[in-house]
């Protein structure tokens, strides 16, 4: 037994060293950012749309704990942004403007809906669990139209950012951005241990095969449940800061589309690596933004009149362009940075 | 004598028009290794799906111990020392045979509720979990995802997860098919060693290895039980010969 510490764990260490490389790339990138935002001379435009890549960073891991470590397809993820925007927008109305009060309140009002959803959701398997987590984020949506207090359809304008115990630091745009960078280090440190836990072993076990979990002594539903809450209050965190980019809350935070961007940001990046989600939520995102000119670039050779044609469609190129990323990059984008090492 | 290990008191099951379970009393004795044998067809596997809590009886009980689990489900009954294995192997493909086992052992020691710190690197999980796979001859291959063993390995990785859940009652279900020879000798090898630390209940068609480890056999045909009873008497029924084993097969 004292032998099995020295047996290497892994046949090929060099190859998780490796990988290990993309999650601190990654992070290296995001905080050298602002320094090439100031040198752009858009730093404003560059900063909010990393910010905002961060945010859907944290909201698509969230989902990558479930979907990638639990196949757990939520479809109604974007309920958590809302609640975590509706949060901060809510109570930023009433006079309650400190964040300190508001991120505790979003978190425990994700960790309740969650629980009550998915105490429901996770006794039905398969399409059945997309139809009905679904089915609770369309709820919630509905919900927050009917909102007349609070702006229904239109949604409401905050008034400023979310004070930090009382300090207004986060109208600094530099300030909010290193604050976004930290919660997503911070999540993505957290998830990176949870699955590798205990905890997180049995998630993915129940992922493989539940009836041998079960046959051993889990209960799968219990860490499921758990770890749809957890996945809950971090997109939940999410709609926070969403909110506070934006300066602005509405229903649109929650619609289904928004809860399949999600999922598309997942399996783009790669299920079950958590950085891929951020990965993938970077693609989506600056992809979403720059296709119109990528476009307008490549179609060098047709005539200018094509090309902003094509430009202005770009949309009609995103959709097929998504499909042939999930129909041809198995693994998505990790599973191409992981590729060329194998053979 | 002592009370019955697990005790089956008119358990019945039927899929529609078809009886699979066929008002099955039977009782295992603590310490016993237990045969059940049968055409194909009979019923036996259906039979431990209902002992494990996969499936419920549709009547009749099931007693653990002396205490009623007709009711409770599957990880409960293991967590009370009642665990089985799988005709059709199953096992965790991505992760490696020792996390399989290593699970197992994780089940039954302290929460699962614990956020951090590395599971695979818990030496109290992986020690008991390397002892259970050097049981079954798998150590060597501890580190090989066990979606890649060959078929005879997998069937020796579900024994030892089985036994890493610490039973006081295993139910195995065919453990020896589609094994080669070598590997079924290991097995049966291994399960004559395990005979004396917990009871059993076995299920094989190999009738060479129910023979030689078998305590007790009991015959199942069309859900019925027709024969209880030592493996030597079991060989000799004129109702077990007639109704199941081919005359050839038993001499
Ligand atoms: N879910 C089901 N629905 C309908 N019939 C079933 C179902 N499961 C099993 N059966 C039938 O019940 C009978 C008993 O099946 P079972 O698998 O228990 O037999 P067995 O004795 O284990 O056979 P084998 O030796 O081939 O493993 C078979 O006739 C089978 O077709
Ligand atoms: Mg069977």
């Amino acid at each position: 037994m004292t032998e099995l510490a020295e047996t290497p764990s892994a046949p090929a260490p060099s190859l998780t060293t490796r990988l290990e490389l993309i999650p601190i790339v990654l992070f290296a990138a995001f905080a050298a950012a602002p320094l090439l935002a100031t040198s752009s001379g858009a730093e404003g435009y560059v900063l909010s749309l990393l910010t905002r890549v961060m945010i859907f960073g944290i909201a698509a891991m969230a989902l990558d704990l479930i979907l990638g470590y639990g196949a757990l397809v939520s479809f109604g993820h974007a309920a958590f942004l809302g609640l975590g925007g509706y949060a901060v927008g809510i109570l930023a109305s009433h006079g309650i403007e400190d964040a300190l009060i508001q991120i505790p309140v979003a978190l425990a009002g994700s960790a309740v809906f969650a629980l009550a959803t998915g105490a429901i959701s996770l006794r039905t398997k398969g399409v059945y669990f997309i139809m009905i987590t679904l089915a609770f984020g369309q709820m919630l949506y509905f919900l927050a139209t009917s909102l007349a207090p609070y702006g229904g359809d239109d949604g409401m304008t905050l008034s400023s950012r979310s004070l930090v115990a009382g300090s207004g630091i986060l109208e600094n745009d530099f300030a909010f951005y290193w604050v976004c960078l930290f919660c997503l280090l911070g999540t993505y440190a957290f998830s990176r241990a949870l699955v590798a836990s205990r905890f997180g072993r049995v998630l993915r076990g129940t992922r493989e095969n539940t009836t041998r979990m079960e046959a051993v002594g889990f209960q799968p539903f219990r860490f499921q449940l758990v770890a749809y809450v957890i996945s809950g209050m971090m997109a939940g965190l999410a709609g926070c800061l969403l909110a506070n980019q934006a300066e602005f809350v509405s229903p649109a935070f929650m619609t289904w589309q928004r809860s399949g961007e999600l999922i598309f940001m997942v399996v783009l990046g790669g299920l079950g690596s958590l950085h891929g989600a951020i990965i993938g939520a970077a693609a989506f995102l600056l992809l979403e933004e720059f296709l119109p000119e990528i476009l307008h670039a490549a179609g060098f050779f047709l005539s200018e009149e094509t090309r902003s044609h094509l430009a202005e469609n770009w949309k009609m190129v995103f959709g097929p362009l998504l499909i042939l990323v999930v129909l041809f990059v198995r693994g998505g984008i990790m599973g191409l940075l992981r590729r060329p090492h194998h053979g | 004598m002592a009370e019955p290990l697990l005790e089956l008191r008119h358990v019945r099951k039927a899929y529609g028009a078809l009886v699979v379970t066929d008002d099955v009393s039977l009782s295992v004795e603590p310490g016993e290794l237990h045969a059940i044998i049968g055409p194909n067809g009979a019923g036996k596997t259906t039979l431990i799906h209902q002992i494990s809590g996969t499936l419920p009886p549709d009547s009749g009980q099931v007693l653990f111990g002396g205490e009623d689990i007709t009711r409770l489900p599957m990880p409960r009954r293991v967590r009370r020392g009642l665990a089985r294995s799988f005709q059709i192997t199953s096992i965790l493909p991505g992760f490696s045979a020792l996390e399989n086992v290593a699970l197992a052992v994780q089940a039954r020691s302290g929460s699962s509720f614990r956020f951090l710190g590395n599971a695979a690197q818990e030496k109290a999980l992986n020690g008991p979990a390397m002892e259970c796979l050097d049981l079954v001859g798998l150590s060597p291959r501890a580190y090989v995802p066990a979606g890649l063993l060959s078929h005879g390995e997998k069937r020796q990785l579900e024994l030892a997860i089985g036994l890493a859940t610490e039973p006081k009652l295993l139910l195995l279900d065919e453990p020896l098919a589609g094994t080669g020879h070598d590997e079924s000798q290991r097995v049966v090898e291994t399960l004559r060693r395990l005979k004396s630390r917990l009871t059993i209940v076995l299920i094989e068609h190999d009738m060479d290895a129910v023979f030689s480890l078998a305590d007790r056999v009991s015959v199942l045909v069309y859900g019925r039980v027709i024969a209880t009873d030592t493996p030597e008497r079991v060989r000799t029924n004129p109702e077990v010969r007639a109704a199941y084993l081919g005359e050839e097969e038993l001499v």
